[in-house]
C-alpha cells in the first residue's frame, strides 16, 4: 500500500491554475524526484502536502485514510516533514532554537512549563553529529555557512519519526561537497523507510539519488517514470515541452 | 528516536567530542566579547558613570529625595517600554501607548468618580486597554495593516475618546475609594521604595522571564527574525501578534492606573508624546526596530538613561531647552554603536 496517495489534486489562486488535476502515489522507502520549470506548480503541490495550502479540489490519502490538513502542524503530526527552499530559518536564533521552532521542548508541569534549553541543545547536537555537520547548537544561524544552515533545516525533519520528507531545492545554493552530503542524507532517510520527495532543478542530483521521476509542466503532471527507464534528455524535453507527455 | 545505528556509533562519538570541545572553547571565547558587544551593557555603564559624575559634581543629585524622584519618573516610561519591547521584537511598533495611557487613566477616574469601587475602576480600565490592544492587533495581524498606520490612527482616537469620556475636564475626585487609589500609586509599601518602582520591578521580572523561558517568548523572537519562517514552521504568528499589541496596550493601561494614583488627578493631555519617549527608551536599551532583538533590562536602563540625562541637565543648571538635543543625541549615539559593531562584523 502506498504511504501517500494524491487523487486529482488541483489548486488555483484566483484565476491562476497553479496545480491542475495531479495524481500520484508514494511508497515507503522511495525517493521521488519532482521536476519542472519555474512556475510548473512543484512548490504549490508540495505546500499542499505540507499543510501550507488547501487543495481546491481532489483528495489526499495517508496510509489509506483521508488526509485533511489545516496547518503545517497537522502535517507534522501525521509524520510529514518539509525542508523549505529558503530553509525557513530565523537568523537571530540559535541553531537549536531553529531546529525546535514551533515544537519547543519544555519542562515543568501544567501551566508552569519553561523552555528546556539543555535538552534542546543536547538533541540538536546529536542530530548535527548524525548528519556529520560541524554545526554547533548554540551558534546563531546568522553566523553560519550555507551547508550549516542546510543541516539545521534538515535536522528539523529528524526530530520525530517522519513517514514522508519533502525537500524543496535542497541542493540549490550549496557547494559541491555539501551537495554530496545532502544526497547521502537523502539515502540515509530512504534506508529508514522514509518516502522522500526531492524537488530539484539539478538533473544529476535527481538521477543520482531518485528511484522515480515525476515531471510537471504548467500545473499538470506530464510524466511519472522509473529513473532506470528514463534519461536526462527525455526529462529535459518533458520539462521544456519539447516532449508533450509520456505514459 | 535513535536513528544512529551501531556502525556509525564510533565515528559519531569522535565527531561529538570535537564539537563539544569546540563548543566549550567557543563559550569561553565569547563570554567577554559578547558582554562588550552588548548595547545594553554599555548603556548600563553610561548610566552608572553619569550617576557617579553627578554625585560628585552636584550636591543635590545623590540625595534620597532626588533618587526617589528619578526612580519614580523612570517607572512610567519604563513600564510601557516593557510592553513596547514585545511589539518591537516582533518587528512592529505601537504609537498609541501615550493616548491609551490617557484613555485608561480617564476611564479609571470617571468610573471611580461616578461612585464605583477601585476594583471596578481598575477592571474597566484594564478591559479598555485590552480592547484597544486587540483592535490594533487584529487590524495588523489579520487584515495586514502596517502597524505604524493603525497605531497612529488609534493614537488620535484614544485621546479623543478620553476627552469624550471626561468632557475634557480634569478629574481629581475618585469617589469612595479615593484614598485607596492615591496610596496604590503614591505610597511606598516596601522599604520606602515608591510603589510605582515596585510595580516596575515585578513587571520587568515577568517580562524577562516570558522572553527567555517561555514558548511564547521564543516565538516572538522568531517572528521578528523571520516572520515567513515562523509561519512555515507552524508558529501561530497571527495570534501572537494580536497578543503583543494587547500586552503593549495593557502596559500602557497599567502605567495609566499607577500614574493616576500618583498624580491624584487626570487631565486629557496626560501621556502626550510619551510614545516617543517609550520607543526611545527601548531603542537606547538595545532593541532593534527591524525586529528580533530586545530585552526587559534594556527597556529599563534605556528609560533610566533618558531620565538621568533630563535630571542632570536641571541639576547642572543647563537650560531646559537643551533637553531634546541631549536625549536625541543619546538615541543616535546608542544606535551608532550598534552600526559600528555591524560594520566590524561584516568586514
Amino acid at each position: 500500500m502506498p504511504v501517500l496517495e494524491l487523487a486529482n489534486i488541483s489548486k488555483h489562486f484566483g484565476a491562476i491554475q497553479a496545480v491542475n488535476d495531479v495524481s500520484f502515489s508514494l511508497e515507503a522507502g522511495e525517493v521521488v524526484g519532482l521536476m519542472g520549470d519555474n512556475g510548473a506548480g512543484k512548490s504549490t503541490l508540495v505546500k499542499m502536502i505540507a499543510g501550507n495550502f488547501h487543495p481546491s479540489h481532489g483528495t489526499m490519502r495517508l496510509d489509506g485514510s483521508e488526509l485533511v490538513l489545516h496547518k503545517p502542524a497537522d502535517a507534522r503530526q501525521h509524520g510529514i516533514e518539509i525542508v523549505h527552499q529558503d530553509l525557513a530559518l530565523c537568523n537571530n536564533l540559535t541553531a537549536a532554537a531553529n531546529v525546535y521552532l514551533g515544537r519547543e521542548l519544555r519542562r515543568g508541569f501544567g501551566p508552569f512549563r519553561i523552555l528546556d534549553y539543555g535538552a534542546m541543545y543536547k538533541r540538536a547536537g546529536q542530530l548535527f553529529a548524525e548528519l556529520k555537520s560541524e554545526t554547533r547548537p548554540r551558534d546563531l544561524v546568522k553566523q553560519m555557512s550555507g551547508g550549516q544552515r542546510q543541516a539545521v533545516a534538515i535536522a528539523r525533519t529528524m526530530l520525530s519519526q517522519a513517514k514522508i520528507v519533502l525537500m524543496d531545492e535542497p541542493t540549490a545554493a550549496i557547494s559541491v561537497r555539501q551537495v554530496a552530503e545532502v544526497l547521502n542524507l537523502i539515502r540515509h532517510l530512504r534506508d529508514q523507510g522514509i518516502a522522500v520527495v526531492l524537488i530539484s532543478h539539478r538533473m544529476p542530483d535527481v538521477f543520482d539519488v531518485a528511484d522515480r521521476v515525476i515531471v510537471m509542466r504548467r500545473g499538470r503532471k506530464v510524466a511519472d517514470k522509473k529513473i532506470a527507464s528514463s534519461s536526462p534528455e527525455e526529462v529535459t524535453g518533458l520539462i521544456t515541452g519539447a516532449i508533450e507527455q509520456v505514459a | 528516536m535513535a536513528r544512529s545505528l551501531g556502525a556509525h556509533a564510533f565515528q559519531e562519538r569522535s565527531i561529538m567530542a570535537v564539537t563539544l570541545d569546540q563548543t566549550i572553547a567557543q563559550k569561553q571565547h565569547t563570554f567577554l566579547s559578547r558582554l562588550f558587544s552588548n548595547q545594553t551593557f554599555w548603556v548600563v555603564i553610561a548610566v552608572i558613570l553619569a550617576c557617579l559624575f553627578l554625585s560628585f559634581a552636584t550636591d543635590s543629585f545623590a540625595t534620597s529625595k532626588n533618587i526617589f524622584n528619578i526612580t519614580r519618573n523612570v517607572t512610567f516610561v519604563a513600564i510601557i517600554a516593557l510592553g513596547m519591547t514585545f511589539v518591537i521584537i516582533t518587528g512592529g511598533i505601537d504609537l498609541s501607548v501615550g493616548s491609551v495611557l490617557c484613555l485608561c487613566s480617564m476611564i479609571l477616574a470617571v468610573t471611580m468618580h461616578a461612585g464605583y469601587s477601585i476594583e471596578i475602576g481598575i477592571l474597566a480600565s484594564i478591559a479598555t486597554a485590552l480592547a484597544v490592544g486587540a483592535f490594533n492587533g487584529v487590524l495588523i495581524a489579520y487584515l495586514g495593516f502596517p502597524p505604524f498606520v493603525v497605531t497612529l490612527g488609534v493614537l488620535s482616537v484614544a485621546r479623543s475618546l478620553a476627552m469624550v469620556a471626561s468632557n475634557n475636564t480634569v478629574v481629581f475626585q475618585f469617589g469612595p475609594d479615593h484614598q485607596k487609589l492615591l496610596s496604590l500609586g503614591g505610597g511606598a509599601w516596601l522599604f520606602g521604595i515608591a510603589n510605582p518602582v515596585l510595580y516596575m520591578i515585578v513587571l520587568a521580572l515577568i517580562t524577562g522571564f516570558t522572553l527567555r523561558w517561555t514558548k511564547f517568548g521564543r516565538h516572538i523572537f522568531a517572528i521578528g527574525g523571520n516572520e515567513h519562517a515562523a509561519t512555515l514552521t507552524g508558529v501561530p504568528v497571527k495570534q501572537i501578534k494580536v497578543a503583543v499589541y494587547m500586552i503593549s496596550a495593557l502596559s500602557a493601561g497599567l502605567a495609566g492606573i499607577i500614574q493616576t494614583g500618583w498624580l491624584g488627578a487626570v487631565t486629557t493631555n496626560l501621556g502626550t508624546g510619551m510614545e516617543l519617549q517609550v520607543i526611545a527608551a527601548t531603542v537606547i536599551g538595545g532593541a532593534n526596530l527591524a525586529g528580533g532583538v530586545g530585552t526587559a533590562l534594556g527597556a529599563i536602563v534605556g528609560a533610566a538613561l533618558i531620565e538621568v540625562i533630563r535630571n542632570s541637565l536641571g541639576l547642572l543648571g543647563i537650560n531646559a531647552f537643551w533637553q531634546g538635543t541631549f536625549i536625541g543625541g543619546a538615541i543616535i549615539l546608542a544606535v551608532l554603536f550598534d552600526r559600528i559593531r555591524n560594520f566590524r562584523r561584516s568586514d
